[in-house]
């Protein structure tokens, strides 16, 4: 009796690894089978790899960043068009929220709630996350948005259809259509200046260096101290985006 | 003020709440609720034109070549909304040659292509085939010249050959029937796998939209069929416009079914986006919504649809009834478009504000432009039907499924 079960028990292990591992063999031998795991995929940046980190308490709200973003860049005056921008937040005794951004902040803030109300009030710049498995990037249909070997997220405008999938999948809002080069612009993390040595506008002008960039795989780069350190957070982390833009401080109403 | 950003400004000062600042202008406009809609139509008639087929309904066999030619002339339009579109149109060929293989978008040109040509194309032409060897020995002038380049050469009309023309054709309904699903079922997918978007993602995407387009193409060649056999000052064949009211009837239930699921699933997790999109669907969805899709779409042709299973009035009020019923369908059918396209931009990805739309008349994205997208497939269905008479056809009763 217990030989029959025993050998039934065998032939159960031994039918059921033969088709995990013929799984296994099938699944790898079909390379593009990674499209579908495309957000399931481990981050892959060995050499430099970039991610930024904002300090929510440095931040002034003098709006500079969004400032020299939009000159350094060749991003359209227009309040319309952001590659970055500063939000103002705030929370009421009552436990409402506030949440404005005139013009991207550009122009200084200025408060709409009666000090009375005010419970807490804070600053939160935002822009590209450059997120390691960024919806933008899964969903261009031709692969005009991708993601440098250095961990940037960049649009090719050369080839880019301006069919705008990647502005739908960004759920931070990152993306606009440049109203005369009619295709999709973003944040580039000033790709031009780290390729000379030099920082990304925003945070060469932000007068308290609340916001910083560098290489996450040096142990040693400020941003890896500052993430190491802090009590840092991620925007909607449950998206699985891979976000590579550390807040400090952030709030839980900060969508 | 520059013009352009005329209307920029205008959306600007009706923000409801918080929203990111580039979210002001919708990314997507009415060209993208029309992409949807035409290709339900498409899916939906020919999934009609293979109840005939395969499962042999025969009481609808006077519809099954109209089923195709509307599906035809809908495919040929289908990509354009998509195309005109775009930001660069000149390279929307891009897709087609370096496609990216982690999009859903990215695959589209290869169904489109695959069902427009492998499945539609073939199946009216082996259906028309010998029609055409026979027709072009009697037509003059053009017609002629077209059934002959048409039928590629193969002349022979015997019975024999029909025969074959039918085996062939049934084997292009039966890839067809899965090919169908996949084209709907894949623009649903569109939708539905953008995480970002919580009005957008759900698994159920795909599937509601196939049964939608069943919906709506079921009752768009109800429509044709009845129009086509007034013109032709025809009687209508009774037996079988009920029985694609009773098809449509079925569909329409399993529609609704699977929509109040989502929302009902929706509401029970009620997650973080919750708030925003009741406050979405009990305002700025309020009409389009509830009174369009919902009730004048779905209840008002249930009601209707579900009385006349059960007393039949006089053949005149029930044509009267379905005729009526048809066109709120295809209206419904459009504002779900609608409400899933335009409805899923207009609340903030922040969840704290909405932005507003308005359609404008003229320009690309504008009313005028879109209806034009929508009255080329009619008349490309009227060339169709004047080239390819399914009256003139000899009638042969397709071979039974095997
Ligand atoms: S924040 Fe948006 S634009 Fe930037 S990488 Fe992530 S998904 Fe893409
Ligand atoms: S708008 Fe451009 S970058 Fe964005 S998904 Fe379309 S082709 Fe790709």
């Amino acid at each position: 009796m217990k030989n029959v079960k025993e050998n039934q028990s065998r032939r159960k292990f031994i039918r059921n690894a033969g088709m995990t591992l013929g799984t296994l063999l099938v699944t790898s031998a079909i390379p593009s089978f990674n499209a579908v795991l495309f957000a399931a995929n481990k981050p892959k940046g060995k050499g430099v790899w970039y991610g930024i980190a904002i300090d929510i308490e440095k931040c002034i709200g003098c709006g500079n960043c969004a400032k020299s973003c939009k000159i350094e860049n060749d991003v359209p005056q227009e309040p319309f068009f952001f590659r970055n921008w500063v939000e103002q937040y705030t929370i009421k005794h009552d436990g409402s929220i506030v949440v404005e951004s005139p013009n991207g902040g550009i122009d200084g803030f200025t408060q709409s709630v009666p000090d009375a109300e005010i419970e807490k009030s804070f600053f939160v710049p935002k822009m590209c996350n450059h997120c390691a498995k960024s919806p933008c990037v899964q969903v261009c249909p031709v692969g005009a948005t991708f993601e440098t070997p250095d961990g940037v997220v960049l649009v090719d405008e050369k080839y880019c259809i301006g069919c705008r999938y990647c502005v739908q999948a960004c759920p931070y809002g990152c993306r606009y259509i440049h109203p005369t080069k009619n295709v999709v612009d973003k944040c580039t993390l000033c790709y031009h200046r780290l390729k000379k040595g030099l920082m990304p506008a925003c945070m060469q002008n932000c007068p308290t260096q609340a916001r910083i960039s560098g290489d996450l795989n040096d142990p040693e780069s400020e941003v890896s101290k500052f993430v190491k350190t802090k009590n840092v957070y991620v925007l909607k982390p449950h998206l699985n985006t891979g976000s590579k833009l550390y807040y400090n401080a952030l709030n839980q109403e900060v969508r | 003020m520059n013009p352009q950003f005329e209307h920029l400004y205008e959306a600007l000062s009706k923000v409801d709440g918080y929203i990111y600042p580039n979210e002001i202008e919708l990314s997507w406009s009415i060209l993208i609720v029309l992409y949807p809609f035409i290709t339900g139509l498409v899916a939906g008639a020919f999934i009609l034109a293979s109840l005939e087929r395969v499962f042999n309904v025969k009481a609808l066999r006077p519809t099954y070549v109209i089923a195709l030619l509307t599906a035809f002339a809908f495919m040929l339009v289908a990509t354009m909304p998509l195309i005109f579109h775009l930001g660069q149109p000149l390279r929307a060929w891009e897709i087609m040659i370096t496609p990216h293989l982690t999009s859903a978008m990215a695959i589209f040109g290869f169904v489109y292509l695959w069902y427009l040509m492998v499945v539609l194309l073939l199946e009216i032409w082996f259906d028309y085939r010998a029609d055409m060897v026979v027709w072009s020995k009697d037509a003059k002038g053009l017609k002629k010249w077209l059934y002959k380049a048409f039928s590629l050469g193969i002349n022979d009309a015997s019975p024999e050959s029909r025969k074959w023309d039918d085996k062939l054709g049934y084997i292009v309904t039966v890839i067809g029937i899965p090919s169908a699903f996949l084209l709907h079922g894949y623009v649903g997918f569109i939708f539905g796998s953008i995480k970002a978007n919580p009005w957008w993602s759900t698994v159920m995407m795909p599937v509601i939209f196939l049964f939608s387009a069943m919906v709506s193409g079921i009752a768009l060649v109800m429509l044709v069929f009845m129009v086509l056999n007034y013109v032709r000052r025809q009687k209508i064949d009774m037996l079988c416009l009920d029985t694609i009211a009773k098809y449509l009837f079925y569909i329409i239930i399993i529609d609704f079914t699977l929509e109040s699921l989502d929302q009902i699933h929706r509401f029970y997790e009620a997650e973080e986006s919750f708030e925003i999109i009741s406050l979405l669907m009990s305002g700025k969805l309020f009409v389009t919504l509830l009174i369009f899709q919902i009730l004048l779409g779905m209840i008002i042709p249930l009601i209707t649809l579900g009385t006349l299973q059960f007393f039949k009035p006089k053949e005149k009020i029930r044509q009267a009834i379905y005729f009526v019923t048809g066109l709120l369908v295809l209206f419904g059918i459009f504002f779900m478009r609608w409400n899933v396209v335009i409805g899923g931009q207009l609340f903030s990805k922040s969840f704290y504000g909405f932005t507003s739309f308005k359609l404008s008349l003229i320009g690309p994205e504008g009313f005028l432009m879109a209806s034009i997208w929508l009255v080329i497939p009619f008349l490309i269905l009227a060339f169709l039907l004047w080239l390819f008479p399914p009256w003139k056809k000899t009638q042969h009763e397709h071979l039974p499924a095997e």
